[in-house]
């Protein structure tokens, strides 16, 4: 078996696109992961036009809300291009340069203002949107709602705070300012203390009508002072309590590097095996090796371990690779060459399992990659993004391939405070086996002359 | 079953089914030491069949092969090796393989027989199909055989390639080695053939020299019999039924 899997070998080093993709392909899946997982999230591009005058404030009553500096705020969430027009937000947005233009108009805080006003008005943004694909205009849509909300809740916020400071003041008492003048308020606390002292230089027979509005002023204490936490609480009235009922997810950097090394295992092993196997037939050397020289199961083993010594290698560079960009903890090697080879063993049976059901490497190529690819995407939907119908369905898919059992397995590895190995371990051995029948049965078709 | 003293290879009595048909139907033949037997017929007379079971590659229905002593040797149709390794890679991979005790000497043996020495460190892919039949053949040669099938090993080549191939057969026969080839080129199997086995339909038509054979068509197809050994041989397995 040494001597077919030292052909193997010279094989692919005599073939320069190949050995090249072998190589090529993990170095460059590592340097893509990488630079996603150690990179913040990029800003989306926004033309921005802020129209309001400089100076202008929200008010409440009679006072001025202090400046909440939009400008920074909204430039502090996307990446803003300061036009100076509409027109040129508007071109920016046909173009392409940015995703959307946001326009604060000049009336903005004059329309704010009038809220509080007898004939309201209705305060307006406006957004110039390019929804030239479904994917990006949903993510406009995503943007501008987030925005549009946290807009609403600074300003819903900077209100709660002066209504507090009003009651505040009609509670405790103090001084504000109305058009330049400062003005004292008695407050609620200080004018029961007043009444308390007039009552007693006043004769019992008049107590009776002040000692109700004694207990006016202290009702109308203990109740604002409800007021204001419920005031405090109308910016967030409903507070989010997240409990999570499964297990530990792990970090999505692990979570990104499990995903790259699966893929990179996934399509050099199942390309690889598939393609050799095929090979034997394609060359007439099939008849001739099982004609005595090497039985059919250990030709097949021969294949899967090519496959699990050329996936673990390429898949260690890949993770060597991704190094350069995060943090590895090396001190779980072991785990990973354990969850790397029982991928690799099952992918490689799933290879030949492939490669013995075409004549051609081309044809046993495209079909592994047909097969492959959309099981591999399969394998990344969660729970709850499709139907549950759906997702039985493609839980029962994917369980047949081994992309989704090796994923688990090298999550497992990767991740120190993640679930045992055991489950897709077993399962890896279970595809290994099944694979490894179908292959062996397949092969029989290549014995026909 | 026993054979004959003398021969190499024999067969009796062979039956290979396909479904309902029949591709070879009682087939009995044998072969001595350094002949050259040529299996001529129509396509789908039972040619590669037969070769194959000889081979051990596929199984009777019916009938046994009967081998004295030694190996069989194949060289299937198409040559059976890999392109992409250097013929010295090919010999020595097979040669280690067949678990020669020195797989190098082996690999000399074969350069020296196939003279394509100069040639070792070529792909096979770059060489011509005549030297690459060559390398085909020495891998088949590779086990020590007794007898040696060649399936239809002169497809593709030119002419100067093919009196090369018969050339080097020639010496293989005259060292000893029982040689049974298929063709489809009848004067091929006229001039290399020692004894020639005519199958139709996978029935045994005819088996002896190629003068017997033009005695047969003298006797059975009179109208052909000063034709070309080609014409001859149609008119033949006309009358035959085929």
């Amino acid at each position: 078996m040494r001597w077919l899997l030292l052909k193997d070998l010279q094989i692919l080093r005599r073939s320069p696109l190949q050995a090249f993709l072998l190589i090529a392909y993990p170095v460059l899946l590592a340097i893509l992961v990488g630079f996603a997982i150690s990179r913040d999230p990029a800003k989306p591009r926004v033309a921005f036009l802020n129209e309001v005058p400089s100076g202008a404030r929200v008010s409440v009553g009679q006072a001025e809300l202090p400046s909440v500096n939009v400008d920074q705020r909204i430039c502090q969430r996307v990446e803003c291009v300061h036009v100076s027009n509409r027109d040129e937000a508007e071109e920016k947005v046909r173009s392409g340069d940015v995703l959307a233009a946001l326009v604060l108009p000049a009336d903005l805080v004059d329309q704010i203002n009038s809220l509080s006003t007898p004939t309201p008005g209705t305060p307006k943004v406006e957004v110039i949107v390019n929804e030239e694909d479904p994917v990006k205009a949903q993510l406009v849509d995503d943007r501008i709602s987030s925005l549009l909300a946290q807009a609403n809740l600074v300003i819903a916020r900077r209100i709660a705070n002066e209504g507090g400071k009003f009651l505040n003041l009609i509670l405790n008492g103090g001084s504000f300012e109305v058009i330049g003048q400062s003005v004292e308020i008695l407050g609620l606390q200080s004018s029961a203390q007043i009444l308390q002292v007039l009552r007693r230089s006043l004769p019992p027979p008049d107590r009776e009508s002040l000692d109700q509005v004694i207990r006016f002023t202290i009702l109308a204490r203990n109740n604002l002072d409800v007021g204001a936490v419920l005031i405090s609480r109308l910016t967030q009235p409903i507070a989010v309590d997240k409990q999570v009922v499964s297990e530990p997810t792990p970090p999505l950097d692990i979570f990104a590097i499990a995903v790259a090394a699966t893929l990179t295992l996934t399509f050099v092993t199942v390309l690889l095996v598939a393609g050799s196997l095929a090979l034997e037939r394609e060359e007439n050397a099939f008849s001739r090796l099982t004609r005595g020289l090497v039985s059919r199961a250990a030709l097949l083993a021969e294949k899967i371990g090519l496959g699990m010594a050329i996936g673990l290698v390429v898949t260690l560079l890949m993770l060597a690779g991704v190094q350069l960009f995060v943090s590895l903890e090396w001190s779980r090697f072991g785990l990973w060459l354990v969850a790397i080879l029982a991928g690799a063993g099952g992918l490689a049976a799933a290879g030949a399992a492939l490669g013995a059901a075409a004549r051609e490497v081309r044809a046993v190529s495209l079909l592994a990659f047909m097969v492959s690819l959309p099981i591999a995407l399969l394998s990344l939907v969660p729970s709850g993004a499709v139907g549950p119908a759906l997702y039985d369905a493609i839980e029962v898919i994917t369980a047949l391939f081994p992309i989704k059992p090796t994923l688990d397995a090298m999550t497992a590895a990767l991740n120190p405070a993640g679930p045992g190995m055991a489950g897709p371990l077993l399962h890896l051995a279970a595809l290994i086996v099944g694979y490894g029948l179908i292959a062996r049965f397949a092969l029989r078709r290549f014995t026909a002359v | 079953m026993e054979g004959s003293a003398t021969a190499a290879l024999e067969a009796r009595g062979l039956v290979k089914r396909y479904g309902d048909r029949e591709a070879l139907r009682g087939v009995d033949f044998a072969a001595d030491r350094g002949e050259l037997l040529a299996l001529i017929g129509p396509n789908g007379a039972g040619k590669t069949t037969l070769l194959s079971i000889l081979a051990g590659i596929s199984r009777p229905d019916e009938g046994k092969v009967h081998l004295p002593r030694g190996e069989v040797g194949w060289v299937p149709q198409q040559a059976a090796l890999y392109r992409r390794l250097t013929v010295e890679e090919n010999l020595l991979l097979f040669a280690r393989l067949e678990k020669h005790e020195d797989p190098r000497a082996s690999v000399e043996e074969m350069l020296e027989l196939t003279g394509l020495g100069d040639r070792r460190q070529e792909i096979v892919a770059r060489l011509s199909g005549g030297n690459q039949q060559r390398i085909n053949i020495a891998i088949g040669l590779l086990s020590r055989p007794v007898a040696l099938l060649l399936d239809e090993p002169s497809v593709g080549l030119d002419p100067r390639q093919r009196a090369r191939l018969w050339e080097f057969v020639a010496v293989l026969a005259a060292t000893g080695t029982t040689v049974i080839f298929s063709t489809h080129d009848i004067q091929e199997a006229e001039r290399y053939g020692q004894r020639l086995l005519v199958l139709a339909d996978g029935e045994d038509l005819f088996q002896g020299t190629p003068e017997a054979l033009r005695n047969a068509v003298r006797r059975e197809a009179p109208e052909a019999a000063n034709s070309d050994f080609e014409t001859a041989f149609v008119a033949y397995l006309h009358h035959r039924g085929h």
